[in-house]
């Protein structure tokens, strides 16, 4: 009986956490290659489940159809945003970088409550819906799909830096700028790469939790913090420390909701945040 | 620019000016949601005023000092609610319990550089946000009411607004003046070592955490203050007014608008903030329609972008290139 319970939490969290990972790793990303934290991350993840949501509303596309989109139209905005502000303050000092992203997360947090008003969305129902049942344990189909896509996005962004020219050339970047320009590689192409990127991963999470996840224009906030949480335990800027990170703060986060009370799951996966500086500020797979 | 010399007395004679200014403009106003505005432009730059030392001056962004303020409010209403103390004897307590809280939550955060900071700094407010809303010894998210039977200036609670405005005009004159001792003490140049060359600092053997603890510390004093005004003015607290993160916004805001690392900067940017915040409200009604919102962020934005010097910086630059002025216009 209480195993059953048990494995049905560990089960929910893996698969939140796994969706942590997908978020946290676009933020590790950018950060990897030019040393700025985009506080407007968890804003891309908004303007994903709104994605999702107008394309369900208006189109009557169903939100597993429209990801695709979600990336391109994501990954656009990612482009934007670097051309627009965040090229402009790659020589500025750090208080101007912190200020431009800030700035950039009240904007867009500001604009969906212009447009779409501030109001809590659903999506009523899409093409996965209903519970799988595993033996005793119980899932929500639309939870599993996202975890899944979250593993298959990560893994495809693990793919692109390892094994294709392109990413190696964006890794190049995040180990060594100067060394990577003096090899030939276009920085500021990286850079614009890497939040186009980092955008794409944090509205394709956006996308795949919408199904099941209240929509609006604060959304983000929660998310970024979390996704802070796991760049941490993850080490900054390692891709596949974020990832472990993810699903084990995912996995903290749920048991924590289910032994404390779930009013204190935030904190609990927050006050991680503190002992992981205290005692490994490296993280696990941190270089430095 | 060397700060240690004498005054000079042409900063002198403005600041004299501008403090009776301060004093005498109640008289020519006797609306009092008019005074309520002006008593939120003083709270908004003594609050902003308080942040710089820690995010202007020492360099380390607080995207969380709502904990500060909401510790503020809460141990000076706690302490006039079970204690029956005074709320000035609840305010310097309130303002202590802060500094305990800056130097423990600084003790793991300053690990963090920069940007870094700024976060954990957001995600220590959450948690104490969280802590307070399901603390039934705080009453939750109901909140705390104070009793209206006692007024007067020991009970810090007044019927008319005008006490307030000039309860809120004297912390702020004092918070000015501690922003400004720091500026020309030892104390501030090593906050300004610590902020523009770090490396330089700690091998000159500044300790860099001790004086991060100290700039938060002083900084979080005096937000705690800024909270139990708060408290007193609007007799009613509750988690979602005085801890959550729109408060820790928009302290930075004023700060980051006006100019951070100046001595008046946020004072200029509480009078732009809240201007832009009273006249968004009545132009496009509610403040749901996230109007205020674009409007900061796009000047935020842009002071990140062309004046991180912020709106105090602009007028410094015009200041430069008018005739008659010094030709060090590129100093940025």
């Amino acid at each position: 009986m209480t195993a059953d319970i048990l494995l049905q939490v560990l089960v929910s969290g893996l698969l939140i956490g796994l969706i942590y990972a997908l978020v946290a790793v676009g933020l590790t990303l950018i950060y990897g290659v030019m040393d700025i934290v985009n506080f407007a991350h968890g804003e891309f993840l908004m303007l994903g489940m709104y994605a999702s949501f107008w394309a369900f509303t208006l189109f009557h596309v169903d939100p597993v159809i429209a990801l695709p989109i979600t990336a391109v139209l994501l990954f656009g905005v990612g482009i934007v945003v670097y051309q627009t502000v965040i090229r402009r303050v790659l020589k500025a000092p750090m208080l101007s970088q912190i200020f431009a992203t800030f700035g950039l997360m009240i904007l867009l947090r500001g604009l969906a409550q212009f447009f779409w008003k501030p109001d809590h969305r659903l999506i009523p129902d899409s093409l996965v819906s209903g519970n799988i049942a595993l033996g005793p344990v119980q899932f929500g189909l639309p939870q599993v799909i996202a975890a899944l896509g979250a593993v298959g996005v990560t893994g495809a962004l693990w793919f692109f830096l390892h094994r294709t020219r392109l990413g190696t050339a964006l890794e190049a970047t995040a180990i060594d700028r100067e060394a990577a320009t003096l090899m030939g590689i276009d920085g500021q192409k990286m850079f614009a790469l890497a939040w186009g990127i980092g955008a794409a991963c944090a509205g394709l999470a956006g996308g795949l939790i919408a199904t099941f996840f209240p929509i609006f224009p604060e959304v983000g906030s929660n998310f970024i913090l979390i996704a802070f949480v796991v760049v941490v335990l993850g080490g900054f800027g390692s891709v596949t420390g974020a990832f472990l990170a993810g699903i084990i703060v995912g996995l903290i986060e749920v048991l924590g909701g289910f032994l404390i009370g779930p009013e204190y799951k935030t904190a609990i996966v927050l006050s991680l945040l503190l002992i992981v500086l205290l005692v490994r500020p490296k993280g696990l797979m941190g270089k430095a | 620019m060397s700060n240690r010399t004498v005054l000079d007395p042409r900063k002198a004679l403005g600041a004299v000016a501008l403090l009776a200014f301060a004093l005498l403009l109640p008289l020519g106003i006797t609306d009092p949601a008019r005074l309520n505005f002006f008593i939120l432009i003083l709270m908004g730059a003594q609050l902003g005023v308080a942040w710089n030392i820690v995010g202007g001056y020492a360099g380390q962004v607080s995207l969380g000092h709502a904990v500060f303020y909401g510790i503020g409010a809460y141990c000076s209403t706690m302490l006039a609610l079970s204690l029956g103390l005074s709320p000035w004897i609840g305010m310097l307590a309130g303002g202590l319990l802060a500094v305990v809280f800056a130097l423990v939550m600084g003790w793991p955060c300053f690990r963090l550089k920069g940007h870094y900071f700024a976060m954990a700094t957001i995600a220590v407010a959450e948690i104490v946000q969280i802590l307070v809303t399901n603390s039934e010894f705080l009453e939750g998210a109901v909140g705390l009411s104070l009793p209206l039977d006692r007024s007067g200036l020991a009970a810090m609670v007044f019927l008319s607004k005008l006490p307030y405005y000039y309860i809120i005009l004297g912390l702020l004159v004092v918070t000015v003046l501690v922003a400004w001792a720091i500026e020309r003490s030892h104390i501030g140049y090593y906050f300004r070592a610590i902020k523009d060359e770090p490396e330089a600092a700690r091998a000159l053997g500044v300790s860099l955490t001790r004086y991060k603890l100290i700039a938060l510390s002083v900084s979080a004093f005096l937000t705690a203050v800024g909270g139990s005004f708060y408290a007193q003015k609007e007799m009613f607290i509750d988690p979602g007014s005085v801890f959550v993160g729109a408060i820790s916004i928009k302290i930075a805001l004023v700060a980051i608008l006006g100019g951070v690392g100046t001595l008046m900067g946020p004072v200029l940017g509480a009078v732009i903030l809240i201007t832009i915040e009273e006249y968004s409200r009545t132009l496009f009604g509610s403040t749901g329609s996230g109007t205020d919102m674009i409007i900061y962020a796009m000047m935020i934005i842009l002071v990140a972008v062309f004046s991180p010097a912020g709106v105090m910086g602009l007028l410094q630059d015009l200041r430069r290139h008018l005739p008659g002025a010094g030709k060090t216009s590129e100093t940025r």
